[in-house]
Order: C-alpha cells, then sequence, then structure tokens
C-alpha cells in the first residue's frame, strides 16, 4: 500500500505558542515553477494585537536579563539552528535557491547569530559615554532597549533576511513582532521552532505570516509598539509607516542592507532601537571650580 | 432576618439539588462561542465599568494608595468622554474611614472587606466587632467569607447561623457572602453554600476572595445565578450576584453579563444587583472602549497604573 506523507502545517508563533491564525485564513505561495508550496497562515490584525500582547509581557524579564545570558540563549539558537539546517536547506530549495546558495544562506544565518551572541553584553561599553559637564555632576549616558519592535522582514529573502533584522534588536533587549516574507514564509515558521526549542523565552520573538498590505497600517498606529524596523521594498508602505507613526511618536527605521553582505551585520543595528538615557549624578566637590567628569 | 425573610420555609440544605457538571460545561461553553460586537460591544463594555468594585487587598495598602484608588474609581479616562464611574471601592476595614473621605458625596460606595478576610478562622465574637467595625467607619456593604471548614466538615447550621449574625451586625449595609468556590472542591458543594447564604439574609453572593486559584470561572458563576434563579422563583426575594477574581479582560466579563442576562434577565443588569470585583478590568476595558473610539489598538502607557 502506498503511504500518504504527512504535510506540515504553517502555523504563526506567538507568546512560544504554534496558534492557527485567529482568522483562520491561509493563502498559498508559489514556487518558481508556478506550484503552490504550501498552505501558510494570513494573519489578521487580531493576530497582530495578540503578538504585541505577548512581546509586550516578556519584555520586562528579557530587558532585565543579564546581557551574558541574553548572549547565551542567542547562541543556543545558533546551535539548534546548525542541528536542523538539512530542513533548511530542503526549504530554501523547495522556495527556488540552488543546493549551494541554500547551504551558504544556513551558514551565514548561524554565524550571524553567533556574531550577536557575541555583542549582548559589549555593546554598552562602545556607545556608553561619560559626558564632561560645567558643574559638579557625574554626568553619564547609557542605552536602554525601547520595548517592542515590529519589523517588516525583507521580501526576497526567506532566512537570512529574517535573522538579520530581528537578532540585533532582541540582542539589546527588545522584544520583536515580526511580518515574514510574504513570498518565502517556510523557513521563518521552521525557524520558530528552532526558537521554542533553543531555551528562547515565549514572547521575545513573536512571527507573523501574512501580507505587508493587510497589516502595516497596524504596525504603524498601534500605540503598543515602539519602532518598527522596515525592511520591504514598497516606497509606499514605509510612508503609510511613518504618517501612523506620529501618533505613538513611534521610530521608523529602514533596512537598507542586503542581509546577505557582510555589511548587514554590525552593532549599529542593535543601537538602531536604543534609547539613550543620561544621568547627573551630584558629587562631591571641596574648592574645585571644574568637574573632573 | 427580615420580616420579609421570616415567613420563608428553610429547606433542609443535605437536600438541594446536585448539579449536572457536564452540563453546565456545555452551557458555558456555548455562552464563551459567542461574538458581541459594534454598539452593543460598546454599551455592554461601559456596563462593565459601571459595575466593577475596584478593589485593593493587600498587606501593603497605605492610606496613599487607597486615595489613589478612590481618585480612579470617580474618574476612569479623562480622554473618554461620557465615562462612567465604577460601583464601587472594596478596602479592608482599616481603610474604609480613608475611601469614605476620599470619596466624598460622589455615587460610588465603600465596601469592606470583614470577619478575618480572607480566611475566616476566628471566632464569631471577633466577626462581629470586625463587621461592626466596618459599619461605623461608614462601609455601605460588607464583604463577609464563610467558615469553609465547618462547611466542609458539615455543619451547615454553624455557617447558617454565623452568616445571620453577620447580617444582624451589618444594620443597613448591603451584605456580600463570598463563599471562596476555590476552596469548595466541587459545583455540588457551590450549590449548597449559595443556598445557605441565601437564606441565611445574604443581599449578594460572592465567588472568592481573589487570594486563592481557581476564583470566578464562568462555571462556578453559572452555578450560583442558577441558585440566584431558583431563590427568586421561590421566595420572590432578588439576591445580588458578584464573580470576584480573575475576570481581567473585557471579553471575558462580557461573557459574564451575557450569561446573566440570559440566566437571571434583564432586571439583574445593574450595578445594585451585579458586581465584577477587579482591579485590572477596568484599564483593559478603557483600553477597548478607547480602540473603538480611535480605531487604534492602545497601550497602557497611557492609562493609570492600578
Amino acid at each position: 500500500m502506498t503511504r500518504l506523507s504527512v504535510l506540515k502545517t504553517y502555523k504563526i508563533y506567538i507568546g512560544g505558542q504554534f496558534p492557527r491564525t485567529e482568522s483562520g485564513r491561509y493563502y498559498s505561495p508559489l514556487d518558481a515553477a508556478g506550484k503552490p508550496l504550501a498552505n501558510v497562515c494570513l494573519s489578521s490584525r487580531k493576530d497582530l494585537r495578540n503578538a504585541v500582547v505577548a512581546a509586550r509581557k516578556a519584555f520586562g524579564g528579557w530587558s532585565e536579563r543579564a546581557a551574558f545570558n541574553r548572549g547565551q540563549i542567542l547562541y543556543r539558537i545558533a546551535e539548534m539552528l546548525e542541528g536542523r539546517r538539512s530542513q533548511f536547506v530542503e526549504e530554501l530549495m523547495l522556495q527556488g535557491s540552488s543546493e549551494k546558495a541554500a547551504n551558504q544562506e544556513v551558514d551565514l544565518s548561524i554565524d550571524r547569530l553567533v556574531y550577536y551572541s557575541g555583542w549582548t553584553d559589549k555593546y554598552q561599553q562602545i556607545f556608553s559615554a561619560v559626558n564632561p559637564v560645567a558643574s559638579s555632576h557625574f554626568n553619564f549616558s547609557v542605552l536602554e532597549p525601547m520595548g517592542v519592535v515590529g519589523v517588516v522582514a525583507p521580501q526576497n529573502s526567506s532566512l537570512i533576511g529574517l535573522v538579520s533584522t530581528i537578532i540585533p534588536i532582541v540582542a539589546g533587549g527588545n522584544t520583536v513582532v515580526v511580518l515574514a516574507s510574504e513570498k518565502l514564509p517556510l523557513c521563518a515558521v521552521t525557524f520558530a521552532e528552532v526558537l521554542q526549542t533553543s531555551d528562547v523565552p515565549g514572547g521575545i520573538i513573536n512571527i507573523l505570516t501574512g501580507t505587508e498590505k493587510e497589516l502595516i497600517e497596524q504596525f504603524g498606529s498601534h500605540m503598543d509598539i515602539n519602532a518598527v524596523l522596515y525592511a520591504g521594498d514598497t516606497a509606499e508602505n514605509y510612508k503609510t509607516l511613518q504618517v501612523l507613526a506620529a501618533d505613538s511618536v513611534k521610530r521608523i527605521v529602514k533596512f537598507k542592507l542586503n542581509p546577505s553582505d557582510e555589511t548587514a551585520e554590525n552593532p549599529y543595528l542593535i543601537q538602531d532601537f536604543q534609547e539613550v538615557k543620561t544621568t547627573w549624578h551630584p558629587i562631591e566637590n571641596i574648592g574645585g571650580s571644574s568637574s573632573n567628569y | 432576618m427580615s420580616t420579609k425573610q421570616k415567613d420563608i420555609q428553610i429547606p433542609d440544605f443535605r437536600f438541594t439539588p446536585t448539579i449536572d457538571k457536564v452540563g453546565v460545561e456545555e452551557r458555558v461553553a456555548r455562552i464563551q462561542t459567542r461574538s458581541i460586537k459594534g454598539e452593543s460591544k460598546i454599551q455592554g463594555m461601559k456596563m462593565v465599568l459601571n459595575m466593577i468594585d475596584l478593589t485593593t487587598l493587600e498587606g501593603k495598602d497605605t492610606p496613599g494608595k487607597v486615595k489613589q484608588m478612590c481618585y480612579k474609581a470617580q474618574h476612569l479616562h479623562e480622554a473618554y468622554p461620557d465615562c462612567p464611574t465604577v460601583a464601587a471601592v472594596c478596602v479592608y476595614p482599616s481603610m474604609v474611614k480613608i475611601a469614605k473621605e476620599a470619596l466624598g458625596n460622589s455615587n460610588v460606595k465603600v465596601a469592606s472587606v470583614s470577619t478575618a478576610f480572607p480566611s475566616g478562622q476566628a471566632p464569631r465574637e471577633v466577626k462581629i466587632m470586625d463587621t461592626k467595625f466596618a459599619v461605623e467607619q461608614g462601609a455601605d456593604e460588607i464583604d463577609m467569607v464563610i467558615s469553609r471548614g465547618k462547611f466542609l466538615s458539615g455543619e451547615y447550621n454553624f455557617v447558617f447561623d454565623e452568616i445571620a449574625a453577620i447580617k444582624e451586625a451589618c444594620g443597613k449595609a448591603r451584605l456580600k457572602v463570598i463563599l471562596e468556590t476555590g476552596e469548595l472542591v466541587t459545583l455540588d458543594n457551590v450549590r449548597k453554600a449559595s443556598e445557605i447564604a441565601m437564606y441565611a439574609g445574604a443581599d449578594f453572593i460572592k465567588t472568592s476572595t481573589g487570594k486563592i486559584q481557581p476564583a470566578a470561572t464562568m462555571q462556578v458563576t453559572y452555578v450560583m445565578l442558577m441558585a440566584i434563579k431558583d431563590y427568586f422563583n421561590k421566595t420572590g426575594i432578588m439576591i445580588g450576584m458578584k464573580p470576584a477574581g480573575g475576570i481581567s479582560t473585557s471579553k471575558l466579563a462580557l461573557h459574564n453579563l451575557l450569561m446573566v442576562k440570559e440566566t437571571l434577565g434583564e432586571n439583574w443588569l445593574d450595578n445594585h444587583w451585579f458586581r465584577f470585583g477587579a482591579s485590572s478590568l477596568a484599564n483593559d476595558v478603557l483600553m477597548q472602549l478607547m480602540k473603538s473610539k480611535t480605531g487604534v489598538y492602545q497601550s497602557g502607557d497611557y492609562f493609570s497604573l492600578d
């Protein structure tokens, strides 16, 4: 008797769980030959709302975690990704990559995770400062994570685009709600499975699949999203984001790099989603007129 | 006991009806599939706000915190026009006077827990003194706890007499009787305790103290609502209902309202007969109301903390 193979249900990832979209809808992205790849959740604005709630809840714990421990957890993601590389290679090839390109993309994604896991307890030293002031104060500026960051992942990349955009944000202590590539969503869902098995607490990274068109306004207007990274390629959507962000004074950043390029890994991508907190601390300064910091 | 209640035949509580647990679960599940939208949702949420007993029952309560909560009770969210006030604030007896002063002559009532809340493990004289103290301080409502230990060991008369004694000590204040359903184990016990409380003179029956999990589940609330209905059919006396603890989303609150309307009817859809004991529910409802007004999902950053 022939056996029917069991196909995977591509579900979304919210708060460490894999619900189906609340709307019950799906879409079928096509492969290069025009054949449907899989049925993927078409997320609604309510899914986005649920994801933001989960991300907000997770933010306190994640941002207060020791920086070193955040690095350990990111490193663990890299380890788990390595263990499932064949699955990612297969999915990348299904979505039109050559075997060589697929292997390179997985390698690069793993390396990038390791790269940012190293940065979690170092970017603070690089970007913080002790500031010279003309009074008896010890004045210093430090970075603090912004909160919940929305990400619209690059359209033309399935895995490396996702990793390159979300990992620096998470490394900096933020939590993320990401909309995966509409055309190439498969690796995003599989990446969620990697996250779930690699010590990442639920809600830190929430992954939705669906269309930019439907969700872009919600990313812009939601009062509880503190910043958005736009890595899509639709100028109109980017403009919509900027206009709607005005109400909640949200920071909107455009991701202009090619994720496969080595320039797409640098600590400035962490800094993009940090607030600078400056503290004036009174100090004793007997008899002196100037401050030596 | 009031003159009206003197004529009522008190049943033998050993023979209260037993509960079909599966049936209750199915009924509740069906109510939970219902979706309330648009105008009705907004109307429902305003009603929910107006039924909330804004509660703080912690060892670390201070006069400052109580005053701040009383301010919130009267001014839920200035950015929302025509926002109703909550029904009452619920505090410990030692905070009643402070709450009363802070509320002034607004129509927000002061409810006080009493009878050695939350455990109820104290002699009757102490419980009566506790209650009298709260009433003297100005409490409009008293939330008492039943002696669950006595109830579970079958001493129903003890529980009955105790409630009756506290009712007497309440004077004009309305009495809410907390069954603490999380400790009663079965729905049969919930039904029995509800009947004891109502026949002994409760004006309200209330699910929980909020200190024990599970608290106000829909199943438990449904059983208590049915007990109120049967009592009303027998005696013609309306009893209020207050689910407390664990109701923190507006969706759940709306489902509770729906359940009240379908079990007891519209007469109970009023804060004289139905309350929510909650501390974080108000903010969730306000955020939903602002969402429907502005069309934009809201952030807790723009609402008061407690």
